[in-house]
């Protein structure tokens, strides 16, 4: 084992606590800044909750010039910086730094410019993303990735996260719909990436800083690119007997030559969870059920709601049913929109995972996770966006007995690593911030993980921005990898690891 | 075989590395005129021909993602896509029949369909990395929602080499429209603009744009695509003289190759602007994508053609040159903002701290 050696960063080696707060107190008003035990509580974790830590300080910056001085001071003090939006994440990737400053964006929430005629929208970061397409609705426009936490994420945190939703299969995800950030370096400097012109020069680093979980820069600005509101739209309920053939026909509707606006796939589980609490009208006797939407004008979806029907039927669906209103369509959305909040209804706890597979391993996956239930003594729902190959199963599990949390760890673990196996990915939308950093060890060798590390050190050479995250130390995989050895029963069990 | 074939490459790079000789990577050599031109440090170079390295390694229609090796021709694989109904949606110019993915991906460049498909860059799933080290690195995949570490494949794409060499990449592909149609009008440069910018907002099908001038007018064609109940509402919108199907075909096809009599000129400039932007009034121009790309066909000096090009949001490439001492001094990209360089520069250094990967072709020597 003496071969495992790696640069350790000392941070805040050279600055105390009061050091930093004095520091921070020269640059910003005081009501910008939170220190007290109670006021920086609330900012311990993200929408992850198995992992918090509390930050040294909370700040707020309301302007620019702000968020600049306080980068330039903690890049001075060596401390690290992890920057927040909403905090509606699931993966930790916004959980403050223990001996770092929060940098919240939350009062950077001006949509600043509409551009009708380009169908561009010039936004701060701390923006909701529901906000900016009801800001644009009078334009006949919005902004189409609509991850289901859209109420309350921001902008800034989609940016970050690479964020999806529903609607990315026809639409693409945040990194095809973003043209242009404005980003403060950890030198307090303030780049541009991207341009309202069809491309910049040079290498392409907006693409690489979209979805780079807060550990490139911070974002203070961003143009989003619009899309006109289809004149219509209408969603197929196509009930199914057997999960396999639900996930054949997912194949089966995108080998037809047709780009659903959304196709989403719902479990028996899933579906029953979710009947009782939102009366969508879902078959809650079917193995599963999917949701296929079709939007354009009304000719259009006529034309191809007829195609969609006609696969399904050849697919084996033993019920459809077309949404014959705006409301029945909203109904139906309803229930796979809520079913977060369901999966709390009927279980203490629940575990979101987030794999993404090839769309023809889906039905392979699915038999698996349903023989997973069975070896954890566990329930999972599964619920997600098939025509993506993005899973979401929700593992249901009480954290007040003994072991469950370990048990839906682990759990989640297998899940995703069977993910990789099948060819796919161990996040498809949610990141991997702090919750699948031991995955990554599974997915990239040591190699590709030195080079994520060296695309770190392009844009901040000293690891201040959001360290710790998402790249695994050698030391973290060979860990990992010895705990794989034990086979479920780990070393030194009683030993803090995250 | 492909094994094999990629060993012998690493071994390339590795012996090129302990000598400190660069290394010209090499597809089919069809867009070496793009670029800055490779700078040898005096050293002899070493050429790493990447078209042993060929063959689609994957392709299943209903995946909508197709992987091949650096050194498969772009036609064959346009070629298989379009057997099972699908296509490059960017539609890639090829500017060669030895055109490559390899060199495809690397060079960045996306054609007509780039308005409403996106650019290349959108479409990359996956690439893997012949780097400096002689190691293979794989980055991204072949799922359509990945976001498990940096998207350092995005990253790879139009980076001409300055990492290393592509090996391998997946695209992400496209049903083929239903049905395309093509409509044209007489019109002069600042009506097409306004009226191709005026679409924007509205869902009205259009797949394609371009202007040229003739006499003392110019011609705009737009290119429909999409169900065919789209297109007759389309249609009947924006009105215009419908293009005979083969006429249309040929015509988008030499647009994207740059086989039109416009595109045989001393020099070519391409401008990309900011959306709304006036005639740039720089000389003879063609104008694709809803107006977002403008090439001049014009000797022009490069100060002049950039102050246009930042007035209007943009920046400008000196595409092509019959002679290289036409040159810009800067080179022919657009200078990147300081901030920018920086980054840049750091990325090359830890990614290829000797230099060795076509040198001056994008990244200027430090």
């Amino acid at each position: 084992m003496n071969a495992i050696t790696e640069p350790v960063l000392s941070y805040a080696a050279t600055a105390s606590r009061e050091q930093v707060l004095l520091a921070l107190r020269a640059v910003l008003p005081p009501h910008c800044i939170l220190s007290r035990e109670e006021e920086t509580r609330p900012y311990e974790c993200d929408g992850l909750s198995l992992y918090r830590s509390v930050p040294m300080a909370v700040v707020l910056p309301e302007s620019e010039a702000q968020v600049q001085a306080v980068l330039k001071t903690c890049k001075k003090l060596r401390v690290p910086v992890v920057a927040r939006g909403a905090g509606t994440g699931l993966s930790g990737g916004a959980m403050p730094h223990a001996q770092g400053v929060l940098l919240g964006l939350a009062k950077f929430n001006r949509i600043k410019h509409v551009d009708r005629e380009a169908a561009i929208a010039v936004v701060e970061p701390g923006v909701r993303n529901l906000a900016v397409s009801e800001a644009v609705a009078p334009f006949g426009l919005y902004y189409a990735p609509d991850p289901s936490s859209q109420i309350a994420c921001t902008i800034g945190g989609n940016v970050a996260e690479n964020s999806g939703g529903v609607h990315c299969l026809k639409y693409g995800l945040t990194v095809h719909n973003v043209l242009k950030v404005r980003v403060i370096t950890i030198d307090g400097e303030v780049i541009e990436l991207g341009s309202l012109a069809p491309d910049a020069p040079g290498l392409d680093l907006l693409s690489v800083f979209v979805g780079s979980e807060g550990m490139l820069g911070v974002v203070t600005e961003v143009t989003l690119r619009l899309t006109p509101k289809p004149a219509l739209a209408r969603v197929i309920m196509a009930s199914f007997d057997d999960v396999e053939k639900a996930s054949d026909a997912v194949g089966k509707v995108i080998g037809a030559g047709i780009i659903p606006a959304g196709l989403e796939m719902m479990d028996k589980q899933a579906t029953q969870m979710v009947e009782p609490f939102v009366r969508a009208g879902y078959d809650t006797e079917a193995e599963a059920i999917l949701l296929c939407e079709s939007d354009g004008t009304i000719e259009e979806v006529a034309e191809e709601i007829e195609r969609m029907e006609k696969v399904f039927q050849q697919a084996g669906a033993v019920r459809l049913q077309v949404s014959q209103s705006e409301n029945e369509r909203l109904l139906f959305w309803a229930g796979r929109k809520n079913a977060f909040p369901a999966a709390g209804r009927v279980s203490p706890d629940y575990y979101c995972m987030d794999g993404t597979i090839p769309r023809r391993r889906l039905g392979h996956v699915l038999k698996a996770i349903q023989q997973m239930e069975i070896k954890y003594s566990m329930r999972c729902a599964n619920v997600f966006h098939a025509g993506d190959g993005n899973l979401h199963p929700l593992i249901l599990f009480d954290s007040n007995l003994a072991d469950e949390v370990r048990r839906a760890e682990d759990f989640g673990a297998e899940i995703l690593e069977l993910c990789v196996e099948v060819g796919g990915t161990i996040t498809g939308e949610h990141g991997v911030g702090i919750e699948k950093i031991n995955q990554m060890c599974v997915q990239f060798t040591r190699d590709e993980l030195d080079s994520f590390m060296a695309v770190k050190r392009g844009f901040d050479p000293e690891c201040l921005l959001n360290p710790e995250k998402v790249i695994p130390t050698l030391v973290r995989c060979a860990e990992y990898g010895k705990m794989h050895v034990h086979g479920g029963a780990l070393p030194f069990s009683d030993l803090p690891r995250f | 075989m492909s094994t094999e074939i990629l060993a012998d490459l690493s071994e390339q790079v590795r012996s090129a590395a302990a000598d400190n000789r660069p290394i010209l990577i090499r597809g089919g050599n069809t867009k070496a005129f793009y670029g800055n031109p490779f700078v040898p440090n005096g050293v002899a170079s070493v050429m790493l021909d990447m078209r042993c390295l060929k063959g689609i390694v994957n392709y299943q229609p209903s995946e909508l993602v197709v992987t091949a090796l650096a050194g498969t021709p772009l036609q064959e694989v346009i070629d298989t896509l379009d057997a099972s109904g699908q296509m490059l949606a960017f539609e890639p110019p090829g500017f060669g029949s030895g055109a490559t993915v390899g060199g495809c991906v690397s060079a960045g460049l996306s054609g007509p369909g780039r308005l409403v498909a996106g650019p290349l860059k959108d479409f990359v799933l996956g690439a893997h990395l012949l780097d400096a080290q002689g190691r293979i690195l794989k980055f991204g995949g072949e799922v359509m929602k990945n976001v498990a570490g940096y998207d350092v494949s995005r990253l790879l794409a139009g980076a001409m080499g300055s990492f290393g060499a592509l090996t391998q990449a997946s695209l992400k592909v496209a049903p083929k429209p239903f049905e395309t149609s093509t409509l044209e009008w007489e019109l002069d440069e600042a009506e097409s603009l306004e009226r191709c910018h005026s679409w924007r907002a509205y869902p009205l099908s259009v797949s394609a744009t371009a202007w040229e001038s003739q006499g003392s007018t110019g011609r705009l064609r737009v290119r429909l695509a999409g169900a065919a109940a789209a297109l007759r509402s389309a249609r009947q919108k924006l009105g215009g003289v419908a293009l005979d199907q083969e006429q249309a075909q040929s015509y988008w096809g030499a647009l994207r190759e740059q086989q039109l009599p416009f595109f045989n000129t001393e020099m070519l400039w391409r401008v990309a602007v900011a959306p709304g932007t006036a005639p740039l009034g720089l000389g003879p121009t063609l104008i694709e994508w809803g107006g977002g790309q403008r090439w001049i066909a014009a000797s022009l000096d490069a100060a002049v053609v950039r102050e246009a090009a930042v007035r209007a949001g943009g920046h400008a490439t000196q595409f092509r040159a019959r002679s290289s001492s036409a040159q810009p001094q800067a080179g022919v990209f657009h200078p990147v903002a300081p901030g920018l360089a920086a980054i840049t520069q750091r990325l090359k250094n830890e990614f290829d701290p000797q230099g060795l990967f076509n040198p001056g072709r994008l990244i200027p020597k430090a």
